[in-house]
C-alpha cells in the first residue's frame, strides 16, 4: 500500500514546510522579506542616491544601480533564514530530522528537501522585489526578469552553505559567526558601490567573494549589459554552491548516523 | 524463520571506547512482545537504534524480516514503526498535523491518512486534542501521540524505547492497554524498560541487559524460576546491624544498603526464623519474587544504582 | 540598585570581550562601506562637509540607538521571561524599581562603551578636530541610546512574545534608523515625514552628535535636543517604576 518515497522523499520535507507555513499567503511572505530590502532601497538608493546622481563608470541612476544588487542579497538571505537558524532548531533542539530518520526519508532527501524549501522561499522574494524594482521605475531592461532565476542560483549556494553551517553549528551563539561573515559581505561585496572604488588587491579579494558574483549576475541582466563574463559568474555561483551541497551532505550524513 | 535475528551484534561510538552493546545474540517471533530489561546505559537504545535501521551496528550479523538493515534500511524502515526514548515531535504543527505528515513521509496518500489519522487520534485518546500545538500537550499525551504516530503505516514491527518513563501510573496502564490490544492485532513488539512490572506485564519474553550484553533470556517466569525463589522477605534494620544480621540469619540473603532481601520459597518460615533468633528488624515484608529480584541476582546491582 | 547593576556586570564578565570587538568592528565596517566606499561616489559635500564626516557622526547616534533598543528590548523581556532574572531578584530584599534601576545602568554602560568604540574608530579616521570635540559627541551619543532605551525597557518587561518586540524592530526602530538623517539629511524627505523625524528622538540625537562633531552647534539647539532626550529618559523611568511594579509584584 505505502510505495516508497521518490527522491528520498525531498519534496514531502518541503510539503512539512509548506504546511508549517500555510497561515501566510506567498504574498505576505514577499511583503515581509521584501519589506527591508525596500527600506535600504529607499534609504540607499534613493536618499543617498540623490546625493550621487548618476554612478561614474555605469552611467545609471544610483537607485537602478543598487536595486538588483538588493534584489540578489534579499534572495540570498531568505535562502540563509530558512537554512541556519530555523533547520539547526529543528536540529537539536526538535530533534526534527532524527524523527525522519526511522521513516523512508533519506539524510540526502532531508538535505535536498531543506534546500528546495530555501530556493523556493528565496524565489517568493525574488518576485516580490522584482515587482518593487519595477514599481519604482528602475527597470533598464527587459532582462530584468532573469535576475529572479540568477537570484535561484544564488540562494541555491547560499542556502547550500547554510546547511552546512547548520550542521556544524554548536549552539546558537555560533550564527555569530556567520553574521560576522556576512555583514561584510554585504556590505563590501559592491552593493552599493562600482568595484571600480577598490585599490587592485581589495578588488581582488571582493571578487572571491560568492555575493560578488551574485551581485554581478543580477546587476548585469538588471541594466541590460549582457556579456560571457556573466557566464563566469554563474559558474562560480553553480560550483561554489555544488561544494557546498557536498559538505553538508557529508557533514549530516555523520551527524544522522551518530 | 524468525522476524529477528542477531548475533554477535556489537555498537561502539566513534571517538570512545565504552562498546555500547558488546556481541549480544536474539531471535523474535511474529507476534510476540520482546523486551530489553536493563539499567542506564545498558544499550538498551543502542540496540533499538540498530533494529530501526537508523544506527549501522559495528560488528555481528542482524538480519530483520529477513533483511539486511544496512542495505535495505529504507525498504525496512518502511515496515517498521518507532517510539523514539525523546519524542522528538513536530512542535510546529498540530496534533492531528503531526499523525498527516509523518504518514506522507512513508509515501501515504493525503487522503488516506486523513481517515487514517481520525483512527489513531481515536486509538490514543487524542480525538478532542486534534487541532492543538504539540507544545501544549502534557507528557503522556505526547507519548501516546508518538505511539500513535509509530502505526501510521501499520507497522509488523513496533519498536518502543522506553515507552512509559516519566508518566504517572494512570497514564502507564492506558499505555499498557493500548499495547496489549496492539500485540493482539498480531503486531510484533519490541520495547526497552527499567520497570520491571513493565516487563512482566507486557513481555512474553524479555533479556536482561547490563553494560552492553545479555545477562540472560527467557519469559518473565522463567526468569523468576530459573534466579530466584518463589518469595522474598525483605528486612529493614537500623543502619550498622544489617551485615550483623545476615550473618546471623545466613541461607540465601542479599545485603542492599538499605535493606536486606531473604530469598525462600517459604518467606512466612523465614520470618518465624527472624523472630526465634531474636533479631528486631524497623520492617518486614513478605512479597513474590519479580523481575528485580532477577536483575539483582544477576548484575549484583539494584536497578536504580 | 547597585546589587542589581552587580548581577549584570557578574554575566558581562564572561562576554564582554566579544561585545568589544562587535562594538569595534560594526562602525569600522559601516564607516569603510557606506562612509568612505558610498561617499566616493557622491558629488560634492553634504551640509558643507564630505560625505564620510557627515554619516559618521549619524552613523553614531543611529548605532546607539538601535543598541539601546536590542538591549532594553530583548534583554529586558528575556530577563522577565526566559530567564526569570527579576522574578529571582525580587524575592530578595530588592525592589522593582531597584531591579530595572541596576539593568538601565547596565544598558547606559553597554551604550556607553559601544559609543565610546565608535568614537575611537572616528577618530582614527582623523573626523575630529580636536579631543575636546571627541569628548562632548561622547555623552551626546550615550544619551541618544539611554533615553529611548528607558521607554523601551518599561514597554519591554510586559511583553512576553518576542515576535511583537521583532515587529517594533522592523517597523519602528529600522525605519528611524535609517530615516532620522543618519544616512542623508532629513531636509531631503517630503514635508510630511520630515516633520515627522522631527517629533523623533533619533533625529534629536543624530543632530546633537553631528551638530557636536562638525562645530555646528548652538546653544538654543543643543539645549533643544538635550531637554527631549532628558525628558523623554525621565519619563521611560517614571512609567517604568510602574510596569515593573505591577509585572514582577502579580
Ligand atoms: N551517540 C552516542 N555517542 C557516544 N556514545 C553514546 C551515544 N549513544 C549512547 N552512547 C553510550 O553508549 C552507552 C549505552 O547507551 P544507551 O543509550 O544505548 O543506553 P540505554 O540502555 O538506552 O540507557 P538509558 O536507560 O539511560 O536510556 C552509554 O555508555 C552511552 O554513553
Ligand atoms: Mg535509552
Amino acid at each position: 500500500m505505502s510505495r516508497l518515497p521518490a527522491a528520498g522523499g525531498a519534496h514531502l520535507v518541503v510539503l512539512r514546510n509548506v504546511w508549517v507555513h500555510k497561515g501566510g499567503t506567498p504574498w505576505t511572505m514577499a511583503l515581509f522579506s521584501v519589506y527591508e530590502p525596500i527600506l535600504y532601497l529607499l534609504a540607499l538608493g534613493v536618499g543617498v542616491g540623490a546625493l550621487v546622481g548618476r554612478v561614474p563608470g555605469v552611467d545609471v541612476p544610483y537607485a537602478a544601480f543598487v536595486a538588483p544588487a538588493l534584489l540578489a542579497t534579499a534572495m540570498m538571505n531568505s535562502a540563509l533564514e530558512e537554512t541556519t537558524q530555523t533547520v539547526y532548531g529543528k536540529l537539536a533542539f526538535d530533534r526534527y530530522y532524527h524523527s525522519l530518520l526511522v521513516t523512508p526519508v533519506t539524510t540526502r532527501g532531508m538535505v535536498a528537501g531543506e534546500l528546495l524549501w530555501a530556493v523556493l522561499r528565496a524565489l517568493i522574494t525574488g518576485v516580490g522585489f522584482l515587482a518593487v524594482i519595477v514599481v519604482f521605475g528602475l527597470a533598464r531592461s527587459p532582462l530584468v526578469i532573469l535576475a529572479v532565476p540568477a537570484g535561484l542560483l544564488t540562494a541555491f549556494a547560499f542556502g547550500a552553505a547554510g546547511l552546512a553551517a547548520a550542521a556544524y553549528a554548536r549552539g546558537w551563539h555560533s550564527f555569530q559567526y556567520v553574521q560576522l561573515v556576512m555583514l561584510p559581505m554585504f556590505l563590501f561585496a559592491t552593493t552599493f558601490y562600482p568595484v571600480t572604488v577598490y585599490t587592485d588587491w581589495v578588488r581582488m579579494l571582493v571578487e572571491a567573494l560568492p555575493l560578488y558574483h551574485a551581485i554581478e549576475l543580477s546587476r548585469g541582466l538588471a541594466l541590460g549589459e549582457v556579456g560571457p563574463g556573466l557566464l563566469l559568474n554563474a559558474a562560480y555561483l553553480v560550483v561554489f554552491g555544488g561544494v557546498m551541497l557536498a559538505v553538508a551532505q557529508s557533514r549530516w550524513a555523520t551527524l544522522m548516523a551518530r | 524463520m524468525a522476524l529477528i535475528e542477531a548475533s554477535g551484534l556489537e555498537k561502539g561510538y566513534p571517538g570512545t571506547d565504552v562498546r555500547a552493546v558488546a556481541g549480544i545474540g536474539f531471535q523474535v517471533e511474529r507476534g510476540e512482545a520482546f523486551g530489553f530489561l536493563g539499567p542506564n546505559g545498558a544499550g538498551k537504545s543502542s540496540t533499538m537504534r540498530m533494529l530501526a535501521c537508523v544506527s549501522q551496528p559495528s560488528g555481528g550479523s542482524l538480519r530483520i524480516l529477513g533483511q539486511d538493515p544496512v542495505t535495505h534500511g529504507r525498504e525496512l524502515r518502511a515496515r517498521l514503526g518507532v517510539v523514539p526514548q525523546d519524542d522528538a515531535l513536530d512542535l510546529q504543527l498540530t496534533v492531528r498535523e503531526n499523525l498527516i505528515v509523518y504518514g506522507l513521509y512513508f509515501g501515504l496518500s493525503l487522503k488516506h491518512m486523513r481517515a487514517r489519522s481520525a483512527e489513531l487520534l481515536e486509538f490514543a485518546q487524542l480525538a478532542d486534542k486534534a487541532g492543538e500545538r504539540v507544545e501544549h500537550l502534557s507528557g503522556g499525551m505526547r507519548r501516546r501521540l508518538t505511539i500513535a504516530r509509530s502505526l501510521v503505516n501499520d507497522p509488523e514491527i513496533l519498536l518502543l524505547d522506553e515507552p512509559t518513563t516519566g508518566l504517572d501510573p494512570q497514564a502507564r496502564h492506558i499505555l499498557w492497554d493500548r499495547l496489549f490490544r496492539l500485540k493482539n492485532s498480531g503486531v510484533t513488539l519490541i520495547l526497552t524498560t527499567h520497570y520491571m512490572d513493565e516487563a512482566e506485564q507486557l513481555c512474553d519474553r524479555l533479556v536482561i541487559m547490563d553494560k552492553g550484553l545479555i545477562a540472560d533470556e527467557g519469559t518473565p517466569r522463567e526468569l523468576i524460576d530459573r534466579h530466584v525463589t518463589r518469595e522474598v522477605l525483605e528486612l529493614r534494620f537500623p543502619p550498622g546491624e544489617q551485615q550483623q544480621a545476615a550473618d546471623k540469619l545466613g541461607g540465601d540473603v542479599e545485603v542492599l544498603p538499605d535493606r536486606l532481601l531473604c530469598y525462600a520459597d517459604d518467606g512466612d518460615a523465614v520470618q518465624a526464623r527472624v523472630t526465634e533468633l531474636g533479631l528486631q528488624p524497623l520492617t518486614a515484608l513478605v512479597r513474590r519474587a519479580t523481575l528485580e529480584d532477577v536483575f539483582l541476582r544477576l548484575t549484583g546491582r539494584s536497578l536504580t544504582d | 540598585m547597585s546589587r542589581a547593576l552587580a548581577y549584570w556586570l557578574f554575566r558581562y564578565r564572561r562576554t564582554w570581550q566579544g561585545t568589544i570587538v562587535v562594538s569595534v568592528a560594526n562602525p569600522l565596517l559601516f564607516l569603510l562601506a557606506i562612509g568612505a566606499g558610498l561617499g566616493s561616489l557622491v558629488r560634492g559635500d553634504v551640509e558643507g562637509v564630505p560625505y564620510l564626516e557627515f554619516f559618521a557622526p549619524g552613523m553614531l547616534a543611529a548605532a546607539a540607538f538601535q543598541n539601546a533598543f536590542i538591549d532594553a528590548g530583548f534583554g529586558v523581556a528575556t530577563a522577565r521571561g526566559r530567564e526569570r532574572v527579576y522574578q529571582t531578584a525580587v524575592a530578595t530584599p530588592l525592589s522593582p524599581g531597584a531591579v530595572m534601576g541596576g539593568h538601565l545602568l547596565f544598558i547606559g554602560l553597554r551604550v556607553f562603551v559601544g559609543a565610546l568604540a565608535f568614537v575611537l574608530v572616528m577618530a582614527a579616521f582623523g573626523l575630529f578636530s580636536s579631543a575636546g570635540t571627541a569628548l562632548a559627541v561622547l555623552p551626546a551619543a550615550t544619551l541618544t541610546g539611554v533615553a529611548p532605551a528607558t521607554v523601551v525597557a518599561a514597554w519591554a518587561v510586559t511583553v512576553t512574545d518576542f515576535p511583537r518586540l521583532n515587529t517594533v524592530f522592523r517597523f519602528v526602530v529600522m525605519p528611524m534608523y535609517l530615516f532620522s538623517g543618519t544616512f542623508f539629511s532629513v531636509e531631503q524627505l517630503p514635508a510630511a515625514l520630515q516633520s515627522l523625524m522631527y517629533a523623533l528622538p533619533l533625529w534629536h540625537g543624530a543632530d546633537l552628535c553631528r551638530s557636536l562633531a562638525l562645530g555646528t552647534a548652538t546653544p538654543g539647539m543643543t539645549l533643544l535636543h538635550v531637554a527631549y532626550l532628558g525628558a523623554l529618559a525621565v519619563a521611560g523611568v517614571l512609567v517604568g517604576r510602574a510596569t515593573f511594579r505591577k509585572v514582577l509584584y502579580v
